[in-house]
């Protein structure tokens, strides 16, 4: 079996922390940060490793802030890494 | 270990042949004065994804009439019309007509399509014309903040609504897509969301559909997408967009009313 | 010489709007003005390909023609008063949006529905603006079947240069009489590319955008200040008048449209009787033409202004003279025109028994 990684960028300074990107993300990674940006918004920031680039939060993202990557990893590659 | 996986670095991950979501390019690169959490953004996005991917982003022109999506020509990065309160689909007609082998689209909100824009909303897809119509209703009127919108549920409390909506004395709430799906003129309607992922994915089709049908000549196409308004409805867009699941769409029931007939 | 024909006004203007290429009509009939949209149902889009569009109220027509104009199309419609009051609205997006089109107001009695005759009631609305906000409309006033033809290309030509609404401001009775006309040669419909147009945003080059909303005050003024140079120019370049006996006059009846035929022949029977009168007709209403009021007051005793409303071109003319001479208005009202003698008889009873 694959393992799927994914890592999402955060444009925090455009990103409203309106938080649905929050509630739709399976692996619970993304949370409202403390701090706040130019526009007074506290920010999405990311938590944990477990994100699958599933892109979930990404399309519920009504600001288009969320970029993401996935990569495939099979056993094999990994131990040649 | 057999199949265990060593640890991956975010440098390994993000790499442009790992790309799997980004801002569609045919969406500015600027911020969009939307509320955090508006739904008029997500159906911005989706749509400017769809332009992108059919390849149509020079060959389609929008109207943007009344209301808080009246700055629509601010983020979309295509050529546009901005149209006086309810008055796009005449608008479009004229760009249409001009321009017939053009995507023409609206992009408009409950109050301008179904209240002040009723008729020539009802007239454009009585004649059947071309072109989509995008119907964001949101139950409410945003731009001026709050009032009672055509589209208003039954006791939905609204700054002119103070005590829920009595449709003994304020009308009921419009269904226009119903209204208009038995006229011969009318292509494709359907209703859709973008309070969940799933939903996001199936509005994003559906308005790929109405283009579709429209690049096919088949007529009016009007996909309506219930949505929301967290300022005016005062919630969270967290809860908003449960009010959406909860309230809104068991009485705005999500699917499509009226598909065109397949040819064969 | 072109094709002469005899016909009815609205019709010739529906003609010449075919000869002059127009590439869409959009309309909602009313009395006395349907001749045009039934003219061009029937004979338009056969010869040219030209759009012809009943809409489902004039508050889409305008609308239509705002789309239609933004695609830089050469787009029109004609309708009757209380059908112009209903396109205000989109005439003032239109006006600020900078699209070129061509209006062609068939004036008839008021206010409300009033009646179906002739009149000149809507001076004020066509020249002062109309609907919301600081605009103008480029008006042209004609006073037989031919310039009804003439102005269609004129307007067109105009409406594109400042790119701006132009409006004909007859009347019911210019709208319905028939009289020769000699009809301008068929142009092609030009399909030019305007880079103001909305089109498709070109692959090599910015998006465009049709639109009024300025939200910023600083860059609602700068709007407004162009429009007013805008209308600045017009009055440097656009001004069209005509005279009759202006050298030896020591009076002039003024008025437009089809009032200004009647005044003309009340100034011959005038003459006939000894009374130095002189005639000024306004062709565009607005810019209207100040200088020659300006030029001719000094020099008379005074001025009769004649209209078919309760007196409106009369401020123009007030306005122009600056008090250098007498004004006096005569008018009927309701669709009732004004005999020859009738005006005759009040200038005598205004100007010659009191002095």
């Amino acid at each position: 079996m694959a393992k799927v990684v994914g890592e999402v960028i955060i444009d925090i300074e455009r990103c409203k922390g309106c938080e649905l990107c929050i509630q739709a993300c399976p692996e619970q990674t993304l949370a409202l940060g403390k701090a706040i940006n130019h526009k007074g918004y506290q920010y999405v920031v990311k938590v944990n490793d477990n994100c699958t680039g599933c892109v979930n939060c990404a399309i519920i993202c009504p600001d288009a802030v969320i970029t993401v990557y996935r990569k495939s990893l099979k056993p094999k590659q990994e131990v040649a890494v | 270990m057999a199949g265990e996986v060593l640890d991956v670095v975010a440098e390994d991950i993000v790499r442009p042949e790992n790309l799997v979501y980004r801002r569609p390019s045919a969406l500015l690169d600027v911020d969009m004065h939307y509320c955090p959490g508006c739904g008029h953004s997500t159906v911005h996005k989706i749509f400017m994804e769809v332009v992108e991917e059919m390849g149509i982003q020079h060959d389609i022109i929008g109207v943007a009439p009344v209301g808080c999506s009246v700055f629509a020509y601010n983020y979309m990065d295509i050529d546009m019309q901005q149209a006086a309160h309810g008055r796009a689909c005449a608008v479009a007609t004229g760009i249409k007509r001009m321009l017939p082998d053009k995507f023409v689209f609206t992009y408009q909100g409950d109050g301008d399509l179904a209240a002040i824009g009723g008729n020539e909303t009802l007239h454009a897809a009585n004649r059947g014309e071309n072109f989509l119509v995008i119907f964001i209703n949101n139950a409410i009127y945003g731009m001026t903040s709050g009032q009672m919108a055509p589209t208003t549920i039954d006791g939905m409390v609204t700054t002119t609504s103070p005590y829920g909506r009595d449709p003994k004395t304020m009308g009921y709430p419009l269904k226009f897509g119903d209204l208009i799906a038995p006229l011969p003129g009318v292509a494709y309607v359907t209703r859709q969301a973008v309070n969940t992922v799933q939903n996001v994915r199936r509005a994003k089709k559906a308005l790929q559909r109405a283009l579709e049908y429209q690049k096919q000549g088949l007529g009016f196409c009007l996909v309506e997408i219930v949505s929301n308004c967290p300022s005016n409805w005062k919630m969270t867009p967290v809860e908003s967009n449960k009010y959406v699941q909860n309230v809104l769409i068991p009485f705005y029931p999500l699917g499509d009313i009226k598909v065109p007939e397949v040819k064969k | 010489m072109g094709e002469v024909k005899l016909m009815k006004g609205n019709e010739a203007l529906a003609e010449a709007a075919i000869r002059a290429g127009v590439d869409a009509y959009f309309g909602y009939p009313i009395t006395p003005q349907s001749e045009v949209i039934e003219y061009l149902s029937r004979e338009a889009t056969k010869r040219t390909g030209m759009l012809v569009l009943q809409a489902e109220s004039e508050v889409a027509a305008i609308n239509m023609i705002y789309g239609a104009a933004g695609c830089g199309k050469k787009a029109m419609t004609t309708s009757s008063s209380p059908g112009i009051s209903l396109m205000q609205e989109g005439l003032s997006y239109i006006a600020s949006a900078e699209l070129p089109c061509l209006l062609a107001n068939i004036n008839r009695g008021g206010p409300g529905l009033g009646t179906i005759q002739p009149a000149q009631g809507d001076y004020f609305q066509t020249t002062k603006g109309g609907g919301h906000g600081d605009y103008h409309l480029l008006v042209l006033a004609p006073y037989n079947v031919q310039e009804m033809a003439d102005f269609v290309k004129l307007g067109f030509d105009l409406a594109f240069k400042y790119r701006n609404p132009v409006m004909i401001l007859a009347d019911g009775a210019l709208g319905q009489m028939m009289e020769k006309v000699e009809l301008p040669p068929q142009l092609p419909r030009e399909n030019k590319e305007y880079p103001w147009a909305t089109t498709g945003k070109p692959k090599n080059g910015e998006r465009r955008i049709i639109t009024s909303l300025h939200i910023q005050p600083e860059k609602m003024e700068e709007i407004n200040l162009r429009l007013q140079r805008k209308y600045k120019q017009m009055e440097a370049e656009e001004v069209r008048y005509q005279t009759k006996n202006l050298e030896d006059a020591e009076y002039v009846f003024t008025a437009f449209g089809l009032v200004s035929r009647i005044a003309l022949k009340a100034m011959d029977i005038g003459r006939q009787k000894g009374y130095k009168i002189g005639w000024i007709r306004p062709i565009t209403l607005y810019p209207f033409p100040k200088k020659i009021y300006a030029e001719i007051a000094p020099k008379v005793k005074g001025i009769l202004d004649i209209e078919m409303n309760a007196g409106q071109m009369v401020e123009d003319v007030m306005l122009s003279v600056q008090g250098k001479t007498r004004v006096e208005f005569y008018g009927r009202m309701g669709g009732v025109v004004p005999t020859p003698d009738e005006i005759l008889e009040n200038f005598e009873k205004m100007f010659i028994k009191g002095e």
